[in-house]
């Protein structure tokens, strides 16, 4: 039996309790994203944008299926889906791609979800920060769902961390859905610190307006298997995205970045960069295609995945693609895989620097790049810390998560 | 004390010394001079314990240590150090924070406790002095973006900031105009002490007008096949190797 089946079975099961525990705006698009997932079933790896993580062995264990009510602190901008102030119907599960099937499984058991909401002109001073906490009796799953609509000239940052109870098993669906109308600025930053028991599906969808900023960085301290899916829609004209990513990864981790950018208009710029630093047997995957359309002249784009393969274990899979079909437009793109670089090991050393301390220093530097573009400082200063900690396998996954306190 | 006795060593299988025998005392400056290819840079590299070069028969001791059961680390708290021919650039590890990690981790490999941030950059402030070596290159990372002269100040930088008591100069002189080669050498005298002792790598006597040596070596096909005073590097100066060749026969 393929493991979809048991989640279709589950949805015929609890489809009543689920549409009584949610709300009309989910409910409306349920039946439709079901009857989707019946149709398209998990993607095989032969599904171009599937093929680095088998989404079956993911899915084919028995979790339970966690429909507990979400609890939220109250805030001006944070909102449930079913608490909604303004019409959602025109972005919920509009922006998303539901003939995916991660998607459209998420869609169709996503009983609750969480609604940010940044009115026009405003500035959202202090981060919005969605801390998730995964927890749970038995092996549980978890189907997150978030919507985020940023109205004209709106500014805001949104921090969202992800912990796990140690020593239980988790599995995460999540869809993100992001509306960012004109002039409008947004800086998202995403970080992972699960724990090796923990597989996590995570698919993010941006519709960007015109003269816009939206970066997204995607962060995984510490996890087992992730599969990051981020695609950009660039609709209006003088609009710029980044995309940035850092991943670490030792023991049998498993860590799968697949990003889209589509320049459908001119003028727009893009920036992606991801570094990896994979260690032990763990395994890296990215693929990022910038598809420039017709129509979209003058775009300007650049798209680099650098990794560093730390033992002869550490695999890394690395696509970066372009498809142009405007010709006046300049883009690049690039990846290297590279090791340690044993020359300057070896110059550390001569100094005094400990074989462990000299290959940390290095693997800190390598992922310095992209933490240095972290405009929230704070974040900036914390994220350096754990890194190192990360390296040094001194990571207190939980020190600042309060399901351990 | 460093003793070399017999030393062999090789590089991909290829045997590029011969059989070394050579004792510097404390104090004392030795040079090594030599026709390309002769085995002076696997010289240093092996004392300093490079794990590209395998020593396949000799010893070396150092202070009555056994060097070469010791990790490169080691040897460098026992006090050895070397000036790189080719400083190697690290991206993204700031001066600053590869001479923390490296005057630390020494410390604690004396048992002393690390330096706290103030007196550590107090003592950078006072060493950088010495080689004048600017302030914003110490920001930037190690010998990233630095000229030829800079990369070479940097290296008795870092030997100011780690006082060893044996140096090695792998031709520090390469590659540097007279003025910087004044200020390196200079620089070099000044951090010696009466007991520091160095192996100094070069082709060319000018160093030497700097550095004084006690004893000169020549190095050829592996193995010292010549020894004097300071008239020796003199002499190869003028005359070149040949005439050294033509007593040994080759």
């Amino acid at each position: 039996m393929k493991s979809e089946q048991q989640y279709i079975e589950l949805y015929k099961e609890v489809s009543t309790l689920i549409k009584q525990k949610s709300c009309k705006v989910m409910n409306d698009v349920r039946d439709e994203a079901f009857a989707m997932f019946e149709k398209v079933g998990f993607p095989s790896r032969k599904v171009e944008r599937y093929k680095y993580t088998d989404v079956d062995a993911n899915f084919a264990p028995n979790y339970g299926v966690s429909f507990s009510p979400l609890t939220l602190t109250p805030s001006p901008y944070i909102f449930k889906m079913s608490e909604a102030p303004v019409d959602i119907n025109e972005y919920y599960a509009k922006v998303a791609d539901l003939s995916d099937g991660i998607t459209a499984l998420n869609t169709t058991l996503a009983h609750d979800g969480i609604f940010i909401h940044v009115p026009k002109n405003t500035r959202v001073e202090d981060p919005i920060q969605i801390d998730n906490w995964l927890r749970g009796n038995v092996a549980t799953m978890m189907n997150r769902r978030i919507l985020v609509v940023l109205e004209q000239g709106a500014e805001a940052t949104i921090i969202i961390n992800d912990h796990a109870e140690e020593k239980q098993r988790f599995l995460s669906t999540q869809v993100i859905e992001i509306v960012a109308k004109d002039n409008s600025r947004l800086d998202m930053y995403e970080i992972e610190e699960t724990t090796n028991l923990c597989s996590r599906f995570s698919n993010v969808y941006i519709k960007e307006g015109r003269d816009c900023s939206v970066k997204h960085n995607s962060i995984t301290l510490f996890n087992g298997q992730t599969r990051n899916l981020c695609d950009v829609y660039m609709q209006g004209e003088n609009s710029e995205v980044t995309l940035n990513g850092c991943a670490i990864g030792d023991g049998n981790q498993r860590i799968d970045n697949n990003t889209l950018i589509d320049h459908k208009v001119p003028n727009c710029v893009s920036n992606e960069l991801y570094k990896y630093v994979l260690d032990g047997k763990s395994v890296g995957a990215f693929a990022g295609k910038i598809l420039v359309e017709k129509d979209a002249q003058k775009t300007s784009s650049q798209e680099t995945n650098a990794n560093l393969c730390a033992s002869t274990d550490a695999h890394m899979y690395t696509q970066p693609m372009l498809e142009i079909y405007a010709d006046d437009v300049k883009c690049a793109h690039g990846s290297t895989v590279g090791v340690m670089d044993e020359a300057a090991l070896f110059y550390m050393r001569q100094r005094g620097v400990r074989e462990d301390e000299a290959r940390m220093l290095l693997k800190n530097a390598f992922m310095g790049q992209v933490i240095d573009q972290i405009r929230l400082q704070p974040l900036r200063d914390r994220l350096f810390v754990k890194i190192e900690k990360r390296f040094r396998g001194e990571l207190d996954k939980c020190e600042d998560c309060r399901l351990c306190k | 004390m460093l003793e070399i006795k017999n030393l062999h060593a090789t590089v991909n299988g290829k045997e590029i010394l011969k059989g070394i025998d050579l004792t510097i005392n404390d104090g004392e400056i030795h040079a090594i001079m030599g026709t390309n290819g002769a085995g002076k840079s696997t010289l240093s590299n092996v004392i300093v314990g490079n794990p590209v070069y395998e020593v396949t028969d000799g010893s070396i001791t150092f202070n009555g240590k056994n060097l070469l059961e010791m990790k490169t680390e080691e040897r460098a708290h026992a006090g050895i150090f070397m000036s790189f021919q080719t400083p190697i650039e690290i991206p993204g590890v700031s001066m600053t924070n590869f001479m923390r990690a490296a005057v630390n981790a020494r410390r604690e490999a004396l048992g002393l406790e690390p330096l706290k941030s103030t007196e550590f950059l107090k003592i950078m402030r006072e060493k950088r002095k010495l080689v004048e070596i600017d302030q914003k290159l110490m920001n930037r990372s190690v010998n990233e973006g630095f000229s030829g002269g800079e990369k070479k100040r940097n290296e008795i930088f870092q030997m100011a900031m780690l006082e060893p008591s044996f140096c090695i100069l792998d031709e520090t002189d390469s590659g540097l105009d007279v003025d910087a080669l004044r200020i390196v050498a200079e620089g070099f005298n000044k951090l010696r002490k009466p007991d520091t002792s160095a192996m100094v790598i070069t082709h060319y006597q000018r160093l030497l007008d700097y550095i004084k040596p006690d004893v000169v070596h020549v190095l050829i096909g592996g193995k010292i096949v010549k020894t004097g005073g300071p008239d020796l590097a003199l002499k190869i100066e003028n005359e070149g190797f040949d005439w050294i060749k033509a007593e040994i026969g080759e």
